[in-house]
């Protein structure tokens, strides 16, 4: 068969591929600061009171139990030997891998140049500073005599014995400490022009106010707002410093976050516990973070994008995005899962595989198979594009993820304990009502944080989103570039 | 009061905005910048702006870091009092670095954060810019080009024409 050269190629160009945009329905740059601006304007809406007030009561509820551990002694937790380490430890890892994907999307898809981040990026970011608050509270209660909780820090103690850095515990206060003092500036970074940007309304809006309580609200927000903002004015000087540390920041950040949850891992991989003592541990923890973050980034911000009319800001698209993500991650975990029991097998230690068949068949099979059916086969529903881009089923497997997620720490800290070298001392771990309670209440004081960011910080980062328009591009012709230059 | 301060000129469009600072650029402006609600890309070359050199303080605080983490440690543990450990080396700079690998990032972050404040010369919260109420659109939709009386080469007239001639259809001027 003969083909003329004309057929086979084309001399014309091919119609150049457009892009989806990031905001929907080609909303202006002032739509965009109008819109999440007016989250934090006028009387808090009720669904925020409905869910606020609740909040509240949870949380008082966590600061109780806190309280009955200290007044009491560590004894009204159901810990005891073998399974020293309970619900407590389960719990931080479990916080503390929620924080990760926050960093994730702040920092690592910020230097992969995904612009979708930038409808996310700030509520993820505050949803991994207050994780990291929740997760800060176990290792600090549960040491026991929590008077003694400094001797953590490089402080000499009374004998003037100092911290011992050979343990992974001592890297683990670093790395953590390190993770929210990092995550923290890099959010507050990232408000500063979106603060001032509030502070410019209020100063505009300051104009119409007559009645002087009115007028004294807005002073003194505009002091507080204005104060934050460091007397932010958009300067291109200015901004060519903010995007350069910007940049060395998520360039920091990166590194980091893939550092704190390796330590976390460290804490258990470094032990000689069977189960525990494998070099998986680090990739399969960060991997796991990840997972388990994007699980709560989704079970926070679809219903959000409903309650607040962001769906043009964070649309379909972005809930698709990040469930290729979860998919991604979720496999990894499940492939660690699998890699796991094979080492346990070749490598011919019978009191590895014996751990590792007890986890599946022991006393605790019921969590095991819990944490593969949640975190193995929900993600793979990702596969078909109906489950990704369908909200309401989004959220429903996000919540199992977060309940698979918190299963594994479960499986993987009290299924390798209960059974220690000294089989007299082999036990069944229980938590207590106090264990149970103390957890639930950090859901209240995670939440109570966070419907404050909501009502009174800009939840997305409006600069940010700005810049990712296309009016807002001076080579594009809705940003003001004459015909053609594009 | 009533010093003048600036010239301050409104754009619409950032396109409109960057070609007039181009314009501003190669007049011969120093003292004079451009406010935006986002970074725009391509600006820093149309204002004739080097890159940035926030970088350096970054640099060292991360070394700061490492270096002082590495010096605790040997301090607190292979010198001021030494307890052996599970037949473990007093110091070693492995069981080290995790912990200046911290401090690393922990202060590397610092010095950016503060480099970039420092290079900004923020916080600054009075500024004449900021009572100009026709200013506060800047963080909303509008661009700004602020050229200050104290440039050498500006004069009343012709820093207005050149800002007019470049678009803009509102110049005011900004008080002390």
């Amino acid at each position: 068969m003969s083909v003329s050269a004309e057929q086979t190629f084309s001399t014309t160009t091919p119609k150049e591929l457009e892009r989806k945009p990031l905001v929907l329905n080609q909303r202006s740059l002032g739509w965009i600061s109008d819109k999440i601006c007016s989250i934090t304007e006028g009387p808090a809406p009720k669904w925020w009171w409905y869910a606020f007030i609740p909040s509240i009561m949870v949380m008082t509820l966590c600061f109780t139990m806190i309280g009955y551990l200290i007044s009491t002694g560590v004894g009204v937790w159901g810990l005891n030997q073998p399974v020293a380490w309970g619900w407590a430890i389960v719990n931080f890892v479990f916080w503390i891998g929620i924080g990760h994907a926050g960093t994730l999307i702040s920092a690592i898809l910020f230097l992969l140049r995904q612009k979708w981040r930038t409808s996310i990026n700030r509520a993820a970011e505050a949803m991994t500073i207050f994780a990291v608050m929740c997760a800060g509270i176990f290792p600090m209660i549960h040491v026991g005599r929590i008077w003694y909780a400094w001797w953590l820090f490089p402080i000499p103690n009374a004998n003037s014995i100092w911290p011992q850095f050979r343990s992974p515990l001592l890297w683990d206060v670093f790395a953590v400490s390190t993770y929210f003092t990092v995550s923290l500036l890099f959010w507050y970074m990232g408000l500063i022009p979106d603060l001032a940007t509030i502070r410019d309304r209020l100063r505009l809006q300051a104009v119409g106010l007559t009645e002087p309580l009115g007028r004294f609200i807005n002073k003194a927000k505009q002091y507080v707002y204005g104060f934050f903002s460091l007397g932010w004015t958009g300067s291109n000087r200015h901004w060519s410093n903010y995007e350069k540390a910007y940049l060395l920041l998520a360039g920091l950040s990166t590194p980091l976050v893939l550092s704190v949850h390796s330590i976390v891992s460290f804490d258990f991989a470094v032990s000689q516990v069977p189960g525990w003592h494998t070099t998986i541990f680090p990739p399969y923890f960060v991997a796991g973070a990840i997972f388990s973050g994007f699980g709560m980034v989704l079970t926070l911000l679809i219903p959000l994008r409903t309650l607040c009319g962001l769906e043009d800001v964070i649309t379909t698209r972005h809930i698709e995005l990040m469930c290729k993500v979860t998919l991604a991650t979720g496999s990894i975990v499940g492939y660690a899962y699998g890699m796991e029991f094979f080492i346990a097998w070749y490598g011919g230690n019978p009191y590895e595989l014996y751990a590792f068949k007890n986890r599946a068949f022991g006393p605790y099979w019921w969590s095991y198979w819990i944490m593969v059916s949640c975190n193995v086969i929900s993600p793979q529903l990702f596969w078909s594009k109906w489950c990704r881009t369908t909200p309401w089923f989004v959220f429903i497997v996000s919540i199992f993820v977060n309940i698979g997620m918190w299963f594994e720490r479960f499986v993987i800290v009290i299924t390798s304990l209960h059974r220690d070298y000294l089989p007299s001392s082999w036990g069944y771990y229980s938590p207590s009502w106090v264990d149970v309670l103390t957890f639930v209440g950090t859901f209240g004081l995670f939440m109570t944080l966070f419907l404050l960011f909501i009502r009174f910080l800009p939840l997305c980062a409006i600069s940010e989103i700005k810049g990712v328009t296309p009016q807002a591009d001076p080579h594009h012709p809705l940003g003001g570039a004459k015909g053609g230059q594009h | 009061m009533s010093q003048p301060y600036a010239v301050l000129a409104e754009y619409e469009t950032p396109a409109a905005a960057m070609e007039a600072a181009a314009k501003v650029r190669d007049a011969g402006y120093k003292r004079w910048d451009v406010h935006t609600p986002y970074p725009v890309h391509g600006m820093d070359e149309a204002m004739g702006l080097k890159n940035s050199q926030v970088g350096w303080f970054t640099f060292l605080g991360g070394l700061t870091g490492y270096t002082s983490g590495m010096l605790m440690i040997w301090f607190m543990n292979g010198y001021d009092y030494q307890i052996v450990v599970g037949g473990k080396p007093l110091f070693s700079g492995f069981y080290a670095f995790p912990v200046c690998y911290e401090m690393t990032i922990l202060l590397g972050a610092f010095g950016s954060l503060g480099g970039m404040l420092l290079f900004n010369r923020l916080p600054r919260l009075h500024h004449p810019l900021l009572k100009n109420l026709r200013f506060a659109t800047v963080t909303h939709d509008k661009f700004f080009i602020v050229i200050e009386t104290a440039d050498t080469n500006y004069t009343p007239e012709g820093t207005h024409k050149l800002l007019s001639d470049a678009g803009s259809k509102h110049i005011e001027m900004v008080e002390e």
